[in-house]
């Protein structure tokens, strides 16, 4: 969907300072680029409920973070997301694959179809689905959009593997 | 080593610029003693996450020492993020784990592997640069300096003995404001 070169470059528009990740195969092929630009800190955590924590954190101490994660590790970080962003009022944003939207051909049937939306509606996240490259301009609109209005919001990338 | 004069040697040995983040039976305890701006009082929180609250504030503010009191059972529920503070390099971070072998705050049952769980040894396989290990409160206190002042990260265990029949924390207040009050005492 996207280069490294134009998520590092994004990234460094936005004045991201920490990206705080667990990769799958095509969030995680963006983390070199961003490494070697060198504008925005690349967090690896162990699993993605660490992120949202982390993410308060740095966010706490002034820092401008993002989570970078895949749909299958949202499911999983409810509880630090509700509250991280929720009790602590933290407006985190968020980039997250979305698994099998645009193909199903290495998980036919593949529950992320049925869950990821519904859950992001659940846990009150303003969020917008990329499922195009034309669309790349939307990253940054609605990562301002959410900024200018202190609330957290996400960006779902369609993806065709898992 | 009774919990709260071992969580009472912290609050004297803390600089005035620490940061520390309190969660669970500590949180309780920490909030009869005096407060400053820089407490983190991790109530509510989501279990588990004071050490990843805490390696957050680590990384954007390298220049002080984060210094996180943790309960056992918290802990056992997010071990990796003792990978992910090693990880980050962040040598800022102060880990303190209140092992008293129960979830106190929920009635005192046995966490798993209450008595048995080596937690130095899980934070010297993590990576941590100083690890250390205290039974009783004459230990701890002449051992807080090291703490605070050998290199990081740094993980020290305490074990405790539990309290049984005494409530959980309860917020002191709404944590959105709290939360704004804490990020503007870090930015002073």
């Amino acid at each position: 969907m996207f280069s490294g070169d134009q998520i590092s470059g994004l990234f460094e528009q936005l004045g991201i300072t920490h990206v705080v990740t667990v990769p799958d195969s095509t969030v995680g092929q963006w983390q070199t680029a961003i490494e070697q630009r060198g504008n925005t800190r690349v967090v690896r955590v162990c699993r993605e409920g660490e992120a949202w924590q982390v993410a308060a954190g740095l966010m706490l101490g002034g820092a401008r973070p993002i989570v970078l994660i895949q749909c299958t590790g949202l499911f999983e970080s409810g509880d630090a997301l509700r509250n991280a962003v929720h009790d602590w009022k933290l407006p985190i944003f968020s980039m997250i694959g979305y698994r099998s939207y645009l193909n199903q051909d290495t998980l036919p049937g593949d529950t992320c179809l049925v869950f990821t939306e519904p859950v992001l509606d659940a846990w009150k996240i303003d969020y917008k689905l990329i499922t195009s490259p034309s669309q790349f301009p939307t990253l940054a609109e609605h990562y301002e959009t959410c900024r200018a209005a202190n609330r957290a919001g996400a960006i779902l990338i369609a993806e065709g593997k898992a | 080593m009774n919990a709260k004069d071992a969580l009472a040697v912290v609050h004297a040995a803390r600089d005035a610029q620490d940061v520390v983040i309190t969660t669970m039976t500590p949180a309780r305890d920490w909030m009869t003693m005096p407060q400053s701006s820089l407490d983190m009082v991790l109530v509510p929180s989501a279990m588990s996450h004071a050490t990843s609250m805490g390696l957050g504030v680590a990384l954007a503010q390298p220049d002080r020492r984060v210094i996180v009191c943790n309960g056992d059972g918290s802990m056992l529920m997010n071990l990796g993020s003792l990978v992910s503070i090693v990880s980050a390099d962040a040598s800022n971070v102060i880990v303190i784990v209140f092992d008293n072998g129960t979830y106190e705050v929920t009635g005192s049952q046995p966490v798993p592997g209450a008595g048995a769980t080596d937690f130095a040894m899980i934070a010297r396989g993590a990576g941590f640069q100083t690890v250390l290990d205290f039974d009783s409160l004459d230990a701890w206190r002449d051992g807080i300096a090291d703490a605070l002042n050998k290199n990081g990260p740094t993980f020290a265990v305490l074990h405790v003995e539990p309290v049984v029949g005494l409530p959980g924390p309860r917020s002191p207040g709404p944590a959105g404001d709290r939360a704004r009050r804490f990020m503007a005492a870090l930015q002073r």
